[in-house]
């Protein structure tokens, strides 16, 4: 089972629910993944302290011109659809940074003038932790695309094992790679009026990937009653709502998980796991 | 003219909040809202829309079942797996690459442009405001973020305002590159946590890495005193300025609950910080 924790604000307290499912599901004696999908900035690791048993570099595959090959035709300029390569006065010029690796300049050079040259997006590490298998992405600074190395996070699900997807905020192509595939989706918020514009915008996107979802709202006890009224109108299920407390949040900022510090959170998080579980069988058999 | 971009790293820091008490104590700039697939700038400063305008940043591909000989040709080179079986294209996953038009020996497979959000130029009570929604799973997010802020620029232009405020996305990928690249200062806002830091040090290296001046601001730094420390001693040791520390105050939630910044709400600690703040930012400025 693949259960994604997104949400479109940042800072509602996605790494704080999936590090916590995580934990629930191995503390019941569960196969569990927790695969950490946001490379631009992944925290889980904070939280999960894993020790890290490997780091492999990922690359993507962009154009390396063989010049006694390449006759300067253009046809590699008319196939790229990035300007990651360009020819001028029969001078081909690439720039690795905007190249999507889709390899149609290698495809279609008439002279097989072009080689793959890697291009490092980022490294990938794995580890164990508590019972949790874990593997985050990290991206390289300075590189603009994340998804193909989300997609190499993706690559370790197990598919016997329950897959725990803690996914980058917002709503575009990062956080589409990270929960796509997903046979679940929790949607973590917060009442106050970003916190439900940001929900609404989730909302349309998990409903046009056509994914069964429910909300969770964090620190439910601050901010006004706009995200309960939008989820009631709506009929969306609300699986949680976990109050405020500041032993939590400091506890949040001193890299320790909720679950070891309150221990009524190991409870509130079985029960959610066990929500989520009965909802996503549901929607695989729908 | 001067741009300041403020960013984060880690979601959910304060970014909007901080700019939209700096758009009023500005009195006149510009405002871009970069944050465009998860914009909330807009439900503080409640833009009245004057110009609207639609973005196609690229195209997907069409299969004509009609003319379609089922060969497989594009599927086999579809890197991405946008490509059904019975080759019918996933626009979520298609990456406009036009490999799949390439090859179709048929001319089956086109490229049609994408109408993919759309954008805005607004009058706020403090002044212009640039701002855009990308439409739901979609992609180029950085040309949409270089749109509004090429926009933002003409306007201050023209109406000879000397000050462009830039609300920032999350993570370090292609939208924050979009907003950093080339603006006179940025404006990181942490948060005193493990993950804040560690989020810093990432955005911090990535605007770095495309040479722009950074200040640091910690806010709800009265979480962690401790932490908030430990990110003031990494920002010395990297010479960066911290020119301030805003307390965590359910204030702020307040205030944007009743759809005001927070040096609007009234007296407040947090509002005499963020006009602290906002006067060492614009001394940096010059």
């Amino acid at each position: 089972m693949i259960i994604s924790i997104a949400s479109g604000k940042g800072g509602t307290g996605k790494t704080t629910f999936a590090t916590n499912l995580s934990l629930a599901a191995a503390g019941r004696g569960d196969r569990v993944t927790l695969m950490d999908c946001d490379v631009e900035e992944p925290n889980s690791h904070i939280f999960i302290k894993p020790e890290i048993t490997a780091t492999e570099k990922v690359h993507v595959q962009c154009p390396m011109v063989i010049e006694e090959k390449c006759t300067g035709c253009g046809k590699c300029g008319e196939v790229c659809q990035f300007s990651a390569i360009v020819v001028i006065n029969k001078k081909v010029l690439t720039f690795p940074e905007l190249c999507h690796a889709c390899g149609g300049c290698f495809e279609f050079c008439p002279e097989g003038a072009i080689m793959e040259q890697p291009r490092e997006v980022g490294e990938l590490q794995t580890g164990k932790s508590r019972g949790v298998d874990f593997v985050h992405g990290r991206l390289r600074v300075g590189e603009a695309m994340s998804p193909p190395l989300i997609r190499e996070v993706k690559k370790r699900l197990e598919p016997d094992a329950i897959n725990i997807i803690d996914s980058p905020p917002g709503t575009s192509c990062p956080v589409i790679e990270s929960i796509k595939g997903s046979d679940f989706v929790l949607l973590v918020t917060e009442p106050t009026p970003f916190g439900l514009n940001d929900l609404k915008l989730a909302v349309e996107m998990v409903r046009t990937l056509g994914i069964p979802f429910a909300v969770g709202i964090n620190r439910s006890d601050t901010g006004n009653s706009g995200v309960l009224d939008y989820c009631s109108e709506e009929s969306i299920d609300v699986f949680v709502e976990v109050p405020h407390d500041r032993n939590v949040a400091e506890a949040y900022s001193r890299g320790e998980i909720a679950y070891d510090v309150v221990p009524e959170y190991a409870g509130i998080f079985i029960e959610l796991l066990e929500k989520i579980e009965k909802a996503g069988k549901a929607g695989a058999e729908r | 003219m001067k741009e300041l971009v403020v960013i984060s790293g880690k979601g959910g820091t304060g970014k909007t909040s901080i700019v939209a008490s700096f758009a009023a104590l500005a009195g006149s700039s510009v405002l871009a809202d970069c944050d465009v697939d998860a914009a909330d700038l807009h439900l503080v400063l409640k833009p009245d829309i004057k110009q609207r305008e639609n973005f196609s940043g690229g195209r997907v591909a069409y299969i004509d079942p009609d003319i379609c000989m089922h060969c497989d040709r594009c599927r086999e080179l579809c890197r991405f797996d946008a490509i059904s079986e019975d080759h019918v294209v996933d626009t979520v996953s298609c990456e406009g690459c036009a490999v799949c038009a390439f090859a179709c020996p048929v001319e089956a497979a086109v490229m049609k442009e994408s109408i993919n959000g759309e954008w805005f130029i607004s009058e706020t009570r403090h002044g212009t405001m640039v701002h855009a929604r990308l439409g739901i799973a979609e992609e180029n997010s950085g040309k949409l973020v270089t749109l509004v802020r090429n926009q933002a620029k003409r306007i201050a232009g023209e109406k000879n305002l000397d000050m462009i405020i830039v609300d920032g996305s999350p993570g370090i990928g292609c939208p924050v590159i979009a907003s950093v690249t080339g603006a006179d200062m940025v404006l990181i806002v942490t948060e005193p946590t493990l993950s804040g830091l560690h989020d810093l040090e990432r955005v911090a290296d990535l605007a770095d890495h495309f040479g722009a001046r950074i200040m640091v601001c910690i806010n709800k730094a009265d979480i962690n005193p401790d932490m908030a420390d430990r990110i003031e001693a990494m920002c010395v040791a990297r010479k960066i300025p911290v020119p301030a520390r805003i307390e965590y105050n359910t204030v702020v939630t307040a205030a944007q609950v009743e759809g005001l910044s927070v040096v609007e709400f009234g007296d407040s600690n947090v509002a005499n910080q963020i006009r602290a703040l906002w006067s060492d930012v614009k001394k940096q400025l010059g």
